[in-house]
């Protein structure tokens, strides 16, 4: 046999985390995914009480002076969050299908891996793509949320009081886990069904039907559901998005309750990316590209 | 479905060859597989395949749809795995040496969004070509031009040659082609042979799996047919054409068909179209004439017809009452054929 000569090595992972950033950022329905969550999170978080206030009507027993409360820069870690449960956690869950489902629809998964990459090194720098790109919207979100308050504070005269360090490091971080557990398991269901539609549509149904009927309908009737719920992505995002609120803070949006401690919630929420991450990582490297 | 006149290897059976020969093709080949079987539950979609791909050539890989070609191809670069068996990558099991190894498989997928050269530009960084990499395998398939117009614009045979340039992006040692002539138009063609030789030029190997029998004559140094899974044949190109076949046009045509079968056994001998066409070298032309002029029979044609690959291509492939057998081996090469034991099964 002649000498064998070493393999040439593939990309390096930060140029591998380029193109993954160039794929999502270039893609316009990451813009409108990601575009959409800080723009919903504004509107009902901040604008509508505003609205209210404005108008001198009261909203769900509060009073327009407490609904200016709730929007004013203390507020603004759950203001910029508290979609992130429910309809935010519906768009990044479609987000993660469309990065991982798409690369089956347009059979680049393939074309990728020719290149040589290992399939690990392709799952890590999809991962590390979308940290980047969700970590930049939880920062947006948390921007045009403190710019909309800090307006609303000067047209009021109302007191500006910041959050502190601390609470605003904890609120990104936790907003960031959330994020990115909703993206992953997206990604999960995109690589475990190879497509994107059945993914997107089995994901907005689990978010937004399925999690709800548990929490609303079943639990307060079976003794399961109602231990079961504390196991629920969309319960746990809930109640940690909760717990960086703060015990004074009144909680109206939808999907945000305090049903386990945030501690737990960010434990739960731990362990469904770890093995979301796993699962998709065993998927893809186990099964043939075809 | 197997031939009652047996299978290509029983009729051909393989020429026997030394242990030190088989070394030698084994480090000159590119690509060896081993019994090499691909199973989808219970359906055997590549089964019991041992190729050897020498270096530098173009080696043409056919069979008709379903035939495994596009499963093997995938084994080779890592992206199915194997059931059982063996692949060999440039010294390396398949996957492995991905790095040197292009692949064009099973047409171009490519991100719709973006431009041609920011499509190369993200594979680059895959394969860590370095950039200007990109603008000279743009340039090899002509598509400087349109390379920043989004790819879900282009035509099927503008995303094919973008399909090749990202073969191409990694300077690779072994191209592996599947189908690269869809959609591309005559000249487009053309320049793909063109490109393929000069690839080989450059002392590249490449595998090339392709529907146009006619370009695959043209360009292809050897050829591997698969039918079920299965190595039905695998030759030089020009061994494997081999003998142009004797036409015979003679009046009775039953007689004539006893006269030929008697002289040059049933395996040779088949009718097509209200005449024999015979396996039957030169200098049996005048021997099978005056055999049947002896035998009274009128003979009122009598003409050599050289054989296509397609021609090959279908009788390989559709055995039964209707195929022939494949050309005898030239006695001056008779080790240039490599045939399977059980091939044709």
């Amino acid at each position: 046999m002649t000498a064998v000569a070493a393999a040439r090595p593939a990309g390096p992972l930060p140029g591998m985390v380029s193109a993954e950033l160039t794929k999502l950022l270039r893609r316009p329905a990451t813009w409108v995914l990601l575009g959409l969550w800080p723009s919903l999170q504004l509107v009902f978080s901040t604008v509508i009480p505003y609205s209210s206030y404005r108008r001198g009507s009261a909203y769900e027993g509060s009073s327009p002076e407490a609904l200016l409360a709730q929007v004013l820069p203390d507020r603004l870690v759950e203001n910029a969050l508290s979609g992130l449960p429910l309809f935010g956690g519906a768009l990044l869950l479609t987000l993660g299908a469309l990065l991982a489902g798409s690369e089956y629809g347009w059979r680049t998964l393939g074309t990728l891996l020719t290149q040589g990459p290992r399939r690990r090194s392709v799952l890590t720098a999809q991962l590390l793509a979308l940290l980047v790109v969700l970590a930049g919207t939880v920062v947006v979100s948390l921007l045009v949320t403190a710019v909309a308050s800090r307006a609303i504070a000067g047209i009021e005269s109302a007191p500006v009081a910041w959050p502190s360090a601390a609470r605003l490091t904890a609120g990104f971080g936790g907003g960031l886990l959330i994020a990115l557990t909703w993206g992953v398991l997206g990604m999960l269901l995109g690589t475990a069904l190879r497509g994107t539609a059945l993914p997107v549509g089995l994901g907005l149904v689990w978010v937004l039907a399925v999690e709800n009927l548990v929490v609303n309908v079943a639990a307060p009737l079976l003794g399961f559901f109602d231990a079961a719920q504390a196991a629920l992505p969309g319960v746990n995002a809930g109640s940690l998005v909760a717990a960086l609120a703060g015990p004074g803070a009144t909680l109206r949006t939808p999907g945000v309750a305090a049903t386990v401690g945030g501690t737990q919630a960010a434990l739960v929420l731990g362990g469904f990316l770890v093995a979301a991450v796993a699962l998709t990582g065993l998927l893809l490297v186990r099964r043939d590209v075809s | 479905m197997r031939s009652t006149r047996g299978t290509i290897a029983d009729r051909w059976p393989e020429q026997p060859a030394g242990a030190d020969a088989d070394a030698d093709a084994d480090a000159d080949a590119v690509v060896v597989t081993e019994h090499l079987t691909k199973r989808y539950g219970s359906r055997v979609v590549v089964d019991d395949l041992s190729l050897r791909i020498p270096r530098g050539q173009v080696y043409g890989f056919l069979g008709p749809n379903g035939a495994g070609k596009t499963t093997t191809l995938r084994m080779l670069v890592g992206l199915v795995r194997p059931t059982s068996g063996t692949a060999t990558v440039l010294g390396r099991p398949a996957g492995s040496s991905a790095t040197e190894v292009g692949a064009l498989i099973e047409g171009p997928g490519f991100y719709p969004y973006l431009s041609g050269r920011d499509n190369l530009r993200v594979l680059s960084r895959y394969a860590g070509a370095p950039a200007d990499r990109v603008e000279r395998v743009l340039g090899t398939v002509d598509l400087l031009e349109r390379a920043d117009d989004r790819f879900s614009t282009w035509s099927l045979g503008m995303k094919q040659r973008l399909g090749v340039a990202a073969a191409l992006l990694k300077d690779p040692a072994l191209v592996v082609l599947d189908e690269p002539t869809n959609g591309l138009d005559p000249a487009g063609i053309t320049e793909m042979r063109q490109l393929l030789r000069t690839l080989t030029g450059q002392g590249r190997t490449v595998l090339l799996s392709s529907h146009l029998l006619g370009e695959v004559q043209q360009v292809c140094d050897r050829v591997a047919v698969v039918s079920g899974g299965r190595l039905v044949v695998e030759s030089d190109v020009g061994d494997l054409l081999g003998l142009a076949s004797l036409v015979v046009e003679a009046e009775p045509l039953a007689e004539a068909l006893a006269v030929v079968t008697q002289l040059l056994g049933p395996d040779r001998v088949t009718v097509v179209d209200g005449a024999l066409r015979l396996e039957a070298g030169a200098g049996d032309t005048a021997r099978v004439n005056r055999a049947l002029v002896l035998a009274g029979v009128d003979v009122t044609g009598l003409r050599r017809q050289a054989r296509t690959l397609e021609e090959v291509f279908l009788q390989v492939t559709e055995p039964g009452p209707a195929g022939v057998a494949p050309p005898a081996p030239p006695p001056e090469h008779p080790r240039r054929r490599r045939l399977r034991p059980g091939a044709g099964r």
